[in-house]
Order: C-alpha cells, then structure tokens, then sequence
C-alpha cells in the first residue's frame, strides 16, 4: 500500500454509499406507494453505482490484486468506514426520509468542494456523483416538508424522526484524523468550509416543514474509525452471506 | 485490416440501449471517442448514471458489434469525466425517442414537457423517478396517457 490515509478516506465514502444503498434497498417491494418504492430504489442504484465507483478506486490505491467485490464483501464490521447514520434501520417512512435528507444535505455540499480536489480521479466521481445528490435531496427535502407540513399523523412522525437521528448529523462533518490528513494534502475535503452551508440548508427545509430545529450538538461518533453500533453487523451478514459462503460465486 | 473511424462509429451506430432499444450508444452521447493509433483502437465510453445496470450489457454489445466484423484487437476504456449530460443527445436520437413515446429531455425549459402521444404541454408530473434511472413519471392532462420523460442530467 502506498498512501494509507487515501485508501482509508476513500474507504469512508465507498462504505457510506454501499451501506445506505443497502439500507434502502431494504425498501423495495415494501414502499408505501409504488412511486416512492420505485424512487428508493432509484436512489439506491445510485448509491451502489458510487460505491463502486469509489471501492475501484480503493483497490487500485491498495495496489494488492484485490478487486472492489473483495473490499465490499471480505471486511468485517470493524474494517467498515461508514458513518453511523447510514446504517441506522429504515424505521417508518419519515425516519428513511430524515436519514437520507441528512446524508443528502452532507453529500450535496461534500461532492460540490471535492470536485476541487488535487486528486483528478477524486474530482471525477465527485463530478458525476454529485449530479445525482442533487436529485437525491429534491426528493428528500419535499418529502420532509411534506410530511412536516402534513397531517397531524406525518408531523409527529417527522418529529420522532428528527428527534431519533438528530444525534447522527454531527459525525458527518466533523473531521476525523483521516479526514483532516486528506485536507491538509489538498485531495481532501474541508468539512468546516461546509458546514456552514449544510446547517443553513437543514435548518430551511426544517423550517419550511414546520418542524423545529433541535439544539442539541452532541454526536454519536466512532463509524469513520470502525466502530460501529450493533445494526451493521446485522446488515453485513445480509450483504456478504454470499461471497461467504460460497467464495468468488458470480452471477 | 485498415481500422478507420468514420467505419467504427457506424458500426457503433447500430448498438443500442438495451433499456431503450431505439436509440444507440453514439445518439446518447455514451461513447466519448474513437481513437486509432495505427492498429490498436480505443473506444471511450462514459456511464450515463452512475448505477445504470445497461452500462454493463452496453459494453458487451459494443464488444460483439466489433467481434462480428472481424476486429479482434481492441479495448474498451470508461472514463467519468467530464461528468454524461443530456446536452451531448443528439437530435436524431431525440427525434427517435420521441417516436417510441418517450419525452426527449428539454434543458431549455425543463418544466415545459411535451406528451409523447399527442405533443400537448398540458402535463404534469406524477413521480421525479421512473422505471430506470434516466426517466421520470408523467400523465398527459388532454389525452391522458402516462409516459416516460428521459429527465435532463
């Protein structure tokens, strides 16, 4: 391996993108109604194409032969980078719309500063992914209003939702040392520089919704460095049963 | 065998969208380039959404539309930057969209769609995402068919 701090800040956003993509896949089939099934799955589509895009990154970085399958389904929970939010259950349909709007309101503001990135290759899935976060939040944040705005049974669906993953949004952007390295090398993103930007936008569409923005900063941390809460294991044993059990299977 | 360019994008000509099987890869702006250093060729290719699944069957088929004529010794590249957009469509395979009864993305007014069935603008969105990742869900408000709009990207 030649540049550990790069293959492990790729990592992070490679785990992000598989694990919600995941999470969301978890929806098909079971959608409230078939447009917004059909949209999840969309989006996590989306989600997964990004993964990929990051992991062959990753496995060229690592330089050991290995290929994007081996990294997404040989490593177990702790070798995983993800933040905790996306791997937070699906819960009813306001907490999957307020776990994307968050991750949404992240990736929409990450991928606009990274497509400055130093590194060209970097810049380049920043480019094409961010294309599609900005779809991602139309989506998410209407949503968000919409039920907000809605019936007394939305709103105070909205409200639970908000109030269950609000301790999840504060991990985003705050750098870890992985990330504050990449910064400092210039490949990597500055989460102060976006922060800013990403409370505004929270803050807007919450209003809009009619709900309130909660005042609390306290943040579970600890996924960007492998530790992870009881749910991945849990996905990853979905994810991977597989490439387990029967090593190298393809399609 | 002499490769020539112009010989190999019409060959591409005749490799289409498995999703969309009216409009091909040179009409969506999916291949970036031909290129021909004496006897090595070089397609480039670009994914138009990230996790588009007929990414996948695309490069077979461009793979087998080359392999039928005899070229054997050629490699296909991806590239994602610049980053696909509905600008690089062109308007004969808009044209053909249209016909299969798919709305042609409209970058100048994007609100603006015109039913497929019976060219109204009367109408109205039912689902930002559609049966694949291009396209989205409209109804015609005058003739009232539903239909695909392949969404500006």
């Amino acid at each position: 391996m030649t540049d550990l701090t790069k293959y492990n800040y790729v990592l992070q956003h490679a785990d992000n993108c598989l694990i919600l993509g995941q999470r969301l896949g978890e929806w098909c089939g079971h959608g409230p109604i078939l447009e917004q099934d059909i949209a999840m799955t969309n989006i996590s589509l989306d989600l997964i194409g990004q993964a990929r895009m990051w992991y062959q990154y990753a496995a060229e970085i690592q330089n050991e032969g290995k290929s994007e399958d081996d990294i997404a389904y040989l490593r177990d929970a702790w070798g995983y980078r993800n933040v905790l939010l996306v791997e937070q259950p699906n819960g009813d349909f306001a907490q999957t719309i307020f776990r994307q709007f968050l991750y949404d309101t992240y990736s929409c503001y990450f991928y606009e500063a990274l497509m400055n990135s130093s590194d060209e290759r970097l810049a380049a899935i920043a480019a094409k992914s961010h294309k599609e976060a900005l779809y991602h939040i139309k989506w998410s944040g209407d949503w968000v209003i919409r039920l907000g705005d809605g019936t007394e049974e939305s709103h105070n669906r909205m409200v639970a939702a908000v109030q269950e993953l609000w301790s999840y949004a504060g991990e985003l952007i705050k750098p870890n040392e992985t990330e504050a390295k990449a910064h400092e090398e210039g490949y990597g993103v500055d989460l102060s520089a976006i922060k800013e930007k990403r409370d505004a936008k929270i803050r807007e569409v919450l209003t809009e919704a009619t709900l309130e923005v909660p005042e609390s900063t306290y943040a579970h941390e600890g996924g960007k460095d492998g530790r992870h809460s009881e749910h991945l294991g849990y996905i990853l044993a979905d994810l991977q049963f597989l490439q387990r059990a029967y090593p190298g299977l393809e399609w | 065998m002499v490769l020539d360019k112009e010989y190999i994008l019409e060959l591409l000509q005749n490799v289409t969208d498995p999703e969309i099987p009216v409009i091909s890869v040179i009409d969506l702006g999916i291949v970036r380039d031909v290129i021909i250093d004496e006897d090595s060729l070089e397609v480039v290719i670009t994914p138009t959404y990230s996790g588009c699944p007929a990414m996948l069957e695309i490069e077979k088929e461009i793979n087998n539309a080359l392999k039928k004529k005899g070229i054997n010794e050629f490699k296909i590249t991806t590239v994602l930057s610049p980053a696909w957009t509905t600008e690089w469509m062109s308007e004969e395979g808009k044209r053909k969209l249209k016909e299969y009864g798919i709305a042609p993305p409209n970058p100048t007014n994007p609100e603006d769609i015109e039913c497929p069935q019976c060219s109204s603008k009367n109408t109205q969105l039912i689902s930002e995402f559609g049966s694949t990742a291009c396209k989205s869900l409209f109804k015609c408000n005058d003739c009232l068919e539903p239909f695909d709009y392949f969404k500006c990207h």
